[in-house]
């Protein structure tokens, strides 16, 4: 049995299946032989060392790598029974479906209430009680609300930058997406908002499947259900978060959870 | 220690400091030398009467003053006015031949249509058809304001006369396109014939009222007396203003001045445009401006997005842009030879061909006109903009590009609602200093359509009410004009200063205008992230 087809079936019923990814930075390959399949309704955590992959390969998933010039991608890509790299493919509508919060908060210099009903605009929306009732409650699903309904209508870029991250969380779900990728998160906030956000996700987790990227171990485990370990651009070690940090099938898994390596 | 001193830069702050001072020198030199003068400008100032060694007088004010070179002695320029009878304006003469000066009360200064300022005395009114004037200081002022009315009939009686020209002007057109086309014995071509003619009776009449009119008007006159007693008989009616600024009071002196505000923005130029008001001048240069801005800021603009949102980066998009930051160094003489070729000559040419062919050999479009000029300076400015665009654009963080792509947001709809309104202060700023050195040029306007003296402004309230074909006069083009090409350019000098400042405060008001703007712009888009 080939090694991908036994990380695919790791998972029963995967909304994302990566199958045989290779990924090209012009000549130097980033990603090697990709394949696993991510539940739906879970959070799924991609670990490994700095320059491993990990950004490159959740950019796949709502193909933020077209902006990237020089770039190619082979292999497979489906979610839903999709295959998102088809050419023919909407990118406007997997981005609708695909929603992702970034590593460096980026909210727009517009009024909070702009920041998160600037999807929904987008997409066509102009009812007022629409948008206002859809911000409202992103806002609190973000668990912002309380924080920012006295100043709605204010700069965004007078928030705090945990505030700023929650905000781009709040504009993330405020389109209703069904996977939501984030990307080092908490990388940059202190710990009071990092346990705020891990709440969060685990909350969301409810209506939401997430993939999240991140270097802290122990985040890893308080928040995610599946985890995938890679390590220069291969998938390493790939299964129940429990499985991975307790009882490692690879050794270099074990080394890098540990902290002996990475 | 000068190691250390050397390191500390103190010597590097100093030279900062010291260059920064040298450039506000220079610039608050030239500020004050127009602002100084400009503002003097219209001050009325004293008649001096000289009184010198051979007997001789002299009426006129002091212009300057100055040391004899190789000497002590002193010698003072006087402005004499009464060109008609002396030839020239301005006299020197020496301070040691001036026996005694004074000032006496009833000097009166006329401003006349022609032939500049008169200094003298009045003598005698001879005035008819109206209540003998009052005798007392200020008759003249009374008969001139008594003949107002009259004034205002002659003069809407031509306003009558130009308007019945245009109406055969027109005509004449339809008449030249019927030709044209090999249309002839049409009743409707008869009936313009027969129209034509109509005018033309009317219009003849109307001259013939206009001559009689104004042949009375002329004959109410006042004699005046020159400082040594020559007599001069002035008509009435060729006295623009008169005054007598030895008794005036500083109130009356302020109500002069502001009247000869008035005039300078509202009324037109005079005395081949020595004298008088600049409103067409002004008027032109706004446009001009306006113009420029409409055609050359979104054409700057989109090109500017062109080069940094949708062209590739590589060879060739590094060659525009480099050929596009070396346009800003083209003598603007060299823009304005390609607009005379190209616009004028080349697109103007063809239009008249395709549209206007019954008119030839006059040219309409493919003569100089401020359409042309507009797009040449647009021409001249537009790298300053797209290079500016480019910038603004450069200069946000990639995330936000991101985040709302992410958010399922087009290309389009993220530079719209992003990216444009964030660039917005950058690109006005690039806008504002294109502005600032387009409104300064007088080169490219010179062989592109402006004028010494337009006949009628690029916009007014005959159809089609906006004339882009039109030649047009300029404050730029004013200055080098009445101060290096007039037959009088001492005493077009202080008209120099006014049009200099008048310029400058324009630039001003409507860079500052931009300048609020952009404030506002940065205000709302600011981005005050880590
Ligand atoms: N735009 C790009 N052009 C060329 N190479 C790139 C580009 N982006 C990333 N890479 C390379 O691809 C590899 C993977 O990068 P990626 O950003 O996915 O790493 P990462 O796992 O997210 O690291 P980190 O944890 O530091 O964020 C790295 O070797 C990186 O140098
Ligand atoms: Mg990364």
């Amino acid at each position: 049995m080939p090694r991908s087809d036994s990380a695919i079936s790791v998972i029963e019923n995967p909304q994302v299946v990566i199958k045989d990814l290779n990924l090209y930075y012009g000549a130097s390959q980033a990603l090697h032989d990709l394949s696993f399949g991510i539940p739906a309704g879970q959070v799924t955590a991609l670990i490994g060392p700095s320059g491993c992959g990990k950004s490159t390969l959740l950019r796949c998933i709502n193909r933020m790598n077209d902006l990237v010039d020089g770039l190619r991608v082979e292999g497979s890509i489906t979610i839903d029974g999709e295959n998102i790299n088809d050419p023919t493919l909407d990118v406007i509508e997997l981005r609708r479906k695909v929603g992702m919060v970034f590593q460096k908060w980026n909210p727009f210099p517009k009024s909070i209430y702009e920041n998160v009903v600037y999807g929904l605009r987008i997409a066509g929306i102009k009812e007022r009680t629409t948008l206002e009732e859809a911000a409202e409650k992103s806002l609190k699903r973000a668990a912002l609300w309380d924080e920012v309904k006295e100043r709605l209508h204010q700069s965004a870029m007078g928030l705090s930058g945990g505030q700023m991250q929650r905000l781009c969380i709040a504009r993330a779900i405020a389109v209703s997406p069904e996977i939501i990728l984030m990307d080092e998160p908490c990388s940059a906030l202190d710990p009071r908002s990092t346990a705020r956000i891990e709440e969060l996700i685990r909350e969301l987790r409810e209506e939401y499947t997430i993939i999240i990227v991140t270097h802290n171990m122990q985040q890893a485990a308080r928040i995610s259900d599946y985890t995938a370990y890679m390590y220069l651009g291969e998938l390493v070690e790939y299964g129940p978060t429990q499985q991975v940090f307790t009882v490692p099938v690879k050794k270099e898994t074990e080394d890098y959870i540990t902290g002996r390596f990475g | 220690m000068s190691k250390k001193f050397w390191q500390q830069g103190e010597p590097f702050v100093w030279a900062t400091g010291l260059a920064l001072s040298l450039i506000l020198f220079l610039t608050m030199l030239l500020l004050y030398v127009v602002i100084a003068n400009g503002l003097m400008v219209f001050w009325p100032k004293q008649v001096a009467l000289a009184t010198l060694s051979d007997g001789r007088q002299l009426l006129g004010e002091i212009v300057r003053e100055e040391v004899i070179p190789g000497g002590q002695a002193k010698r003072l320029q006087f402005k004499i006015g009464n060109r008609d009878l002396y030839g020239l304006d301005f006299k020197w003469v020496d301070a040691s031949s001036i026996t005694s000066m004074s000032f006496p009360q009833n000097v009166q200064v006329l401003e006349r249509q022609e032939f500049g300022n008169f200094y003298g005395f009045l003598s005698e009114l001879e005035v008819k058809g109206l209540a003998p004037p009052a005798t007392g200081s200020n008759s003249l002022e009374q008969t001139i304001a008594a003949l107002d009315s009259r004034k205002k009939e002659v003069s809407l009686l031509g306003k009558k006369i130009a308007n019945l020209n245009r109406r055969v002007e027109m005509i004449d057109h339809r008449l030249i396109q019927a030709h044209y086309d090999k249309e002839e014995n049409t009743p409707a071509l008869a009936a313009l014939q027969g129209e034509k003619e109509g005018l033309k009776t009317e219009f003849e009449a109307l001259v013939g009222i206009l001559n009689e009119k104004g042949a009375a008007l002329a004959t109410n006159q006042a004699i005046f007396l020159d400082a040594n007693g020559r007599t001069k008989a002035i008509p009435l009616v060729n006295i623009v203003r008169s005054y007598q600024p030895n008794a005036m009071s500083v109130l009356a002196k302020c109500g002069y001045y502001l009247e000869r505000m008035r005039e300078l923005f509202l009324d037109e130029p005079r005395e081949s445009n020595t004298e008088g008001g600049l409103f067409p001048a002004i008027f032109g240069t706004i446009m001009l401006i306006l113009l420029m801005s409409v055609l050359s800021f979104p054409l700057g603009v989109l090109a500017g997005i062109y080069l940094r949102e949708y062209a590739k980066d590589g060879y060739l998009v590094r060659l525009v842009r480099i050929a596009v930051n070396n346009l800003a160094g083209i003598p603007s003489i060299v823009y304005g030879i390609f607009g005379l070729g190209f616009f004028v000559y080349g697109v103007g040419g063809s239009i008249d061909q395709m549209f206007f062919p019954e008119r030839l050999p006059t040219p309409t479009f493919g003569t100089g006109g401020i359409l042309w000029t507009s797009l040449t300076l647009g021409l001249l400015t537009v790298p300053v903009v797209i290079v500016a665009t480019e910038e603004a654009l450069g200069a946000i963080s990639p995330g936000i590009r991101e985040g709302s792509q992410a958010l399922a947001a087009t290309k389009l709809q993220t530079l719209t609602r992003i990216l444009l309104p964030m660039a917005s202060p950058g690109i006005l700023t690039g806008f504002i200093l294109a502005m600032a050195r387009a409104a300064g040029e007088v080169a490219p306007l010179m062989i592109t359509g402006v004028v010494k003296l337009a006949p009628a402004l690029p916009l007014d309230g005959v159809f089609p009410y906006l004339h882009l074909d039109r030649k047009f006069m300029h404050l730029g083009f004013h200055i080098y004009d009445i101060g290096f090409q007039s037959p009088n350019v001492e005493a077009a000098k202080p008209m120099v200063y006014v049009t200099t400042l008048l310029l400058i405060l324009i630039v001003l008001l409507l860079t500052s205008t931009a300048i609020h703007l952009r404030n506002r712009m940065r205000q709302r888009y600011s981005v005050t992230d880590v």
